[in-house]
């Protein structure tokens, strides 16, 4: 198990001498949020109604940029063959990586979402339960995208198949996080949607790993 | 440790590259695998190392007291050196020697100066990797092969990219292994000055070894 931590050591400190996917990521995420207002106009209520959603909607697409590198880099320059002849069974080597994004681009994008806030003027009730489901649902969203940068590894700009492929596996990480949050503004019980989103992260952790070894290994031959 | 393939089928894009070869390696022993382009030496190689399901026949190997996977006993140098340019020399075998032992107490690190100094990279490693050479880079990649313990050594082209004096330094560092009772398979073009050396050539007809 240790070889698990060292990979993943190694993929934060490559994530921070690089700094690039990260930038990146985060820029994208304030960029698409900057316009949004620029394009809905200056209608407070109407921004602050639908912040959550927006904050959300552009964290996925934001955490999406940075998926394509996962396994990509590690492919490209010959580690991919030599991690799999570890003692780790690439099953674990696809959750290390997928923990290292977690850790290294979900969670930034995550802690700057409530920065985001303020310039969609989200009320400020709405702040713990935005930051909270988004800890909790981002590992699906890490997990889940690790799939499909296994699947697209040997295509050729598969970044927008990544898009196609990957998109659709987070509409119900969406929906619970927007529910989460809105029960926490209105009279409904947090507990539910904040549990299944739970759920969903769970779930996505032990499937996300497996199927993404099993694309590599039939890209790897 | 015995190496034991027996009818081995090996297909890739559903042309069968390797057709009911079978091969026997035993402690110490050294084989060369020769063949034109395409004649199927990095697809057995990666056979070997367990990275391609045979379409048919066994790759086995005969341990005792080792039930370790064939993928875990064996180094495999392939044409990519696995080095991240962003890390130290020192790093990157840091990692590789932490990773592949399974051990990340750190307490391996006079094995890696060890490692390094073998292929001459002693001097560089605090330089980050992407300053190396190429040659260099392949030296790194080949420390790798000190810095971790394993039986079973597999080399796609090792000599590419080496000037004379590394290429002594990678013979020395074979005989050292095969003088210990490891397995060293090669695939190459130029002639490898291994001793004793068995030799598959790879083409429309393999003889067995």
């Amino acid at each position: 198990m240790s070889g698990f931590f060292t990979l993943v050591g190694r993929d934060l400190r490559l994530a921070v001498r690089q700094g690039g996917a990260l930038g990146t990521a985060l820029g994208f995420y304030l960029v698409v949020v900057a316009m949004l207002p620029l394009g809905l106009g200056a209608d407070l209520k109407l921004l602050s109604r639908i912040a959550p959603g927006i904050l959300w909607i552009a964290l996925l697409l934001s955490a999406l940029l940075s998926l394509g590198r996962v396994f990509e880099s590690d492919y490209e320059d010959g580690s991919l063959d030599v991690l799999t002849t570890g003692p780790l069974p690439l099953e674990l080597v696809t959750a290390a990586k997928a923990l290292a994004h977690w850790i290294s681009t979900s969670v930034p994008l995550a802690l700057l979402a409530p920065v985001l806030g303020i310039l969609l003027n989200l009320e400020l009730v709405a702040y713990p339960a935005l930051v909270a489901t988004m800890i909790i649902g981002t590992p699906a969203v890490s997990f889940l995208g690790a799939i499909g940068a296994a699947l697209t590894l040997t295509a050729r700009r598969g970044g927008l198949l990544i898009a196609l492929l990957v998109l659709p596996l987070y509409v119900p990480t969406l929906i619970f996080g927007i529910a989460a949050i809105s029960a926490m503004l209105g009279p409904d019980d947090v507990a539910p949607p904040l549990l299944i989103l739970t759920a969903i992260s769970l779930g996505a952790i032990v499937l996300g790993p497996l199927a993404a070894a099993a694309a590599l290994r039939t890209q790897m031959q | 440790m015995l190496l034991i393939a027996e009818n081995l089928v090996l297909s890739r894009g559903g042309r069968t590259v390797i057709d009911g070869l079978s091969l026997r390696l035993s402690n110490g022993e050294a084989l060369l695998l020769t063949g034109a382009n395409g004649a199927g030496k990095t697809t057995l190689l990666r056979a070997l190392a367990g990275f391609l399901p045979p379409a048919f026949g066994e790759i086995r190997i005969e341990n005792e007291n080792d039930d370790r996977e064939l993928g875990e006993l064996c180094h495999f140098v392939g044409h990519l050196d696995g080095i991240k340019p962003h890390l130290t020399a020192m790093e990157n075998l840091a990692f590789w020697g932490a990773y592949l032992n399974g051990d990340s107490s750190g307490n391996g690190g006079d094995r890696l100066t060890r490692a390094l100094n073998k292929f001459g990279l002693a001097a560089l490693a605090d330089v980050p990797a992407g300053f190396l050479s190429a040659g260099q880079k392949r030296r790194l990649a080949l420390s790798r092969l000190a810095a971790a313990h394993r039986p079973l050594w597999l080399f796609d082209e090792p000599t590419a990219l080496l000037d004379a004096a590394s290429l002594t330094l990678l013979i020395d560092a074979v005989n050292a292994h095969r003088a210990d009772g490891g397995l060293v398979i090669a695939a190459t073009h130029l002639p490898l000055a291994f001793k004793n050396a068995k030799e598959v050539r790879l083409g429309p007809k393999e003889k067995a070894a």
